[in-house]
């Protein structure tokens, strides 16, 4: 139930234009069109957010003024002694974050014989990959193709995707699903086997997997459980990388590690390494809220930076349009765009629907925002402005229950906080969701620097300046597979020379040259959200 | 003005605004969180709370990152949870009551005191997910445990020492891979992606200069 009085008004309007608005299929927007409403009014377009590197592999290249305070940032062991010759933990293989892409990557690493030592900020699955909602893309229908797949998802990032691993992605895109399935993930299927599949935004088959909306929870649950059921997978959670180790040859070989309980440090050797840490939300780019779980806050970026990677497109985020905007206790949660897939449509103040609802996310975001600002036709809620999306439509076009059966999680989301979005419609504003850029691989998913690996959301490059829907779980999947067994791979071949901080000292030499004395410590771990009423006494 | 309400947090006593989770409100109070915080949006189960209200005999549970906040609201979180997860070989393992018999044998000790289901945090009906395991009916299991974020105060309440989230994992796998129906298209697109049917498509667009891709991409049909 909506208290506020200005809100009830609106929802009349809302509700006395369905029947009509319903019946539309808004046209959508033309290139020319969607290339000004970018410009306008998207966060990645505006200049002031953004600044140069002075420092690193990307010199000179701008990125978030958040992302940069990290990257040029003091690392965290210049204040600390280790023994690097002193080694906590042994494997083969070392990965560095426990989402998808990281089990993943384990998985397929110890399938190909290796011991792997799989290290995890919080508890293992404690992810973005946990909360993804929507679905995943595959081609695997008679009307699809893989070829299809790679134009939305080129055109959707704006033609500046790395093509070799955009081929990459759609062409095993299938195989990634038969694999989930194999490892028993439930996908939505009908009676007979087929595939339930919907659209999401900018795509031009229905091509979305789903488990309800729970797919990420699912994919990433059973991901865990096979993890946990290898002997020679070692997990260890609550305990982040802190910096990359590397040999006095320059390959990647291990990384030292921080117990995010004790603070205690600890050394781990490998002959391979994976990063696989993630996205950015928590950094709250341009003060927006975020979708993302509690520990994305770059770290991957930083560490392979540091040691000497190239970053692809850090300057490209990705606002999900439809976060929710009301109430505060939910600020910022993702609202999937399934809700829009399977019927919901945008509408303003007024009760007028104002775009096509399937438009890809970056038109759609700047288009919500020129509603809340020049057209102002927002809706007032505590936080800011927001528009309607109408979430009574699905019932209406789909039957009965139908909300309850394909989006269950949003429906509980809202109901606990007293909104029925069977009935009544809801608030959105966009959110801070995925990190589109990150550190650039190759095919084999090795970065520039020789045995680091990457996959995930950390990685930069497969989506170009823009990711659709369900094309990143496919990418944790597929790079993450990918990653884990060239990583083993290599890992039989190499022998690891002496431990060395050396990539840190040498980054640290290029600070002091451009003048950074100082520095936030970096990497981040975790986001600051204690109020600080009190003075408190510092430790120790 | 922000409504106040008074909050004890592992006792001790908290002024904090009424529109706060119970997440947010520890932070308020100058918390810094690092264990019992994943998703902060009921997803993971990592912020498993335990609550009482003053003067309510009864003991509630639920998630502290989706749940607001009370006035005289005893709270105690439940970061960890020792449940029992058994390893098994999911290419081994038959889809039969024998494997439950011989993995989590416990659950037949349930003595239906129903503390279970009345603990969810996602009300769901935990004890007749249970049941269905028991009996090896892994498909109706899987379906009434979908939505479980497996946080374990299922468990934890339990007089039999059943490890329902692990159960209940363990019967979605089982249904997921060995009960659903073959997808026969998937099967197939994945034969024709080995032999190489898409090959030359995805080169032949991948080669073509950019105002070309881009005039296909934007006049491609879209599927209704
Ligand atoms: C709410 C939401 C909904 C989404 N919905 C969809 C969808 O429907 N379809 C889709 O395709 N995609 C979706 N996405 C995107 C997708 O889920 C993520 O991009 C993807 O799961 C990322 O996987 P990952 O394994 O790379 O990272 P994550 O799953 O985030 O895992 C990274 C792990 O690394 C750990 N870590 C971080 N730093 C360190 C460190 N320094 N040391 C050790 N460990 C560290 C983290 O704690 C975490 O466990 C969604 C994302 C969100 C947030
Ligand atoms: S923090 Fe994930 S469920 Fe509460």
């Amino acid at each position: 139930m909506y208290q506020d009085p200005v809100m009830q008004a609106s929802i009349k309007k809302v509700e006395a234009a369905r029947a009509q608005n319903m019946k539309l299929d808004p046209r959508r927007f033309s290139a020319e069109e969607k290339e000004a409403l970018l410009k306008t009014y998207h966060p990645d377009y505006r200049e002031e957010q953004f600044a140069p590197l002075a420092v690193g592999p990307n010199k000179g290249q701008k990125v978030p003024l958040e992302l940069k305070a990290l990257l040029e940032g003091r690392p965290r062991l210049l204040d600390a002694q280790v023994d690097l010759s002193q080694s906590e933990y042994e494997a083969d293989v070392l990965i560095i974050g426990g989402g998808g892409a990281g089990c993943s990557a384990a998985i397929e690493a110890n399938n190909n014989g290796a011991s792997v030592l799989l290290v995890t900020k919080l508890r293992v699955g404690d992810a973005n990959t946990m909360m993804a909602e929507g679905g995943i893309q595959a081609a695997d229908k008679p009307n699809d193709s893989p070829a299809q797949h790679f134009l939305d998802a080129y055109g959707g990032g704006h033609f500046a995707a790395q093509k070799d691993l955009l081929k990459k992605l759609v062409s095993e895109a299938p195989e990634a699903i038969q694999w989930l399935s194999n490892l028993g993930v439930e996908f939505d299927k009908a009676p007979d086997g087929t595939m339930i599949t919907t659209h999401g935004g900018g795509t031009s088959r229905k091509r979305m997997h789903a488990a309800k909306d729970y797919s990420g929870a699912e994919i990433m649950r059973t991901l865990r459980d096979e993890v946990l059921n290898r002997e020679t997978i070692r997990v260890v959670d609550f305990t982040s990388a802190v910096e990359l180790i590397k040999d006095e040859a320059g390959r990647c070989c291990g990384a030292v590690l921080m117990n995010m309980e004790t603070r205690e440090l600890m050394v781990a050797r490998a002959r391979t390494v994976v990063l696989a840490t993630g996205g950015a939300g928590r950094l709250h780019y341009q003060g927006f809220p975020t979708s993302n779980h509690y520990g994305a806050t770059a770290d991957g970026l930083i560490l392979g930076y540091r040691a000497g990677a190239r970053l692809m497109y850090p300057d490209t985020l990705q606002y999900h349009p439809t976060g929710a905007a009301f109430p505060a206790q939910i600020y910022g949660a993702l609202v999937t765009e399934k809700v829009r897939s399977v019927g919901a449509m945008l509408v303003n103040a007024n009760g007028e629907v104002f775009m096509n609802p399937l438009e890809t996310r970056d038109v759609t975001a700047a288009s919500i925002i020129r509603e809340c600002t020049d057209r102002g036709n927002g809706i007032d809620t505590p936080e800011g402005k927001a528009v309607w999306l109408d979430t009574p439509m699905i019932e209406a076009k789909l039957g009965p229950g139908s909300i309850e059966k394909r989006i269950p999680a949003m429906m509980r989301m809202f109901a606990k906080h007293g909104i029925d979005i069977r009935v009544e419609p809801i608030l959105v504003y966009p959110t801070l969701h995925y990190q589109n850029g990150g550190l650039k691989i190759t095919v084999d998913g090795q970065t520039d620097v020789e045995n680091l690996y990457a996959a995930g959301e950390v990685v930069g490059g497969i989506h170009g300046r823009n990711r659709l829907m369900g094309n990143s779980l496919l990418d944790i999947i597929v790079f993450g597979r990918n990653a884990g067994l060239n990583a083993s791979k290599k890992a039989k071949s190499v022998q690891p020379g002496t431990a060395t901080l050396s990539a840190m000292f040498a980054f640290e030499a290029e600070r002091a040259d451009a003048g950074l004395n100082g520095g936030i410590p970096s990497p981040q771990l975790l986001p600051d959200y204690v109020r600080h009423a009190h003075t408190t006494m510092a430790e120790g | 003005m922000e409504n106040m309400v008074t909050v004890y947090l592992f006792g001790k006593k908290y002024e904090v605004p009424d529109s706060l989770t119970i997440m947010e409100a520890m932070e308020y109070s100058g918390y810094k969180l690092v264990r019992g915080c994943g998703c902060r949006n009921g997803f993971c189960g990592a912020c498993a709370t335990i609550y009482r209200i003053s003067g309510d005999r009864e003991l509630k549970a639920c998630l502290a990152c989706s749940t607001r906040v009370e006035n005289n609201m005893y709270v105690a979180t439940l970061p960890f949870f020792p449940l029992v997860k058994e390893r098994y070989d999911i290419e081994q393992v038959k889809p039969t009551e024998q494997i439950m018999m011989q993995l989590y044998p416990e659950i037949y000790a349930c003595v239906g005191c129903n503390a279970c289901t009345k603990a969810c945090t996602q009300g769901l009906s935990v004890m007749q997910y249970i049941a269905y395991a028991q009996r090896g009916e892994y498909e109706k299991c899987a379906e009434l445990s979908f939505d479980c974020v497996m946080c374990g105060v299922c468990s934890s309440r339990c007089p039999a020492g059943i490890s329902h989230p692990q159960v209940a994992m363990l019967a979605r796998r089982l249904n997921g891979k060995y009960v659903a129906p073959e997808c026969e298209h998937l099967n197939e697109r994945v034969r024709e992606v080995q032999e190489g049917a898409f090959e030359s498509l995805i080169e032949d667009l991948m080669g073509k200069p950019l105002e070309e891709i881009q005039a296909l991409y934007n006049n491609r049909e879209i599927e209704k």
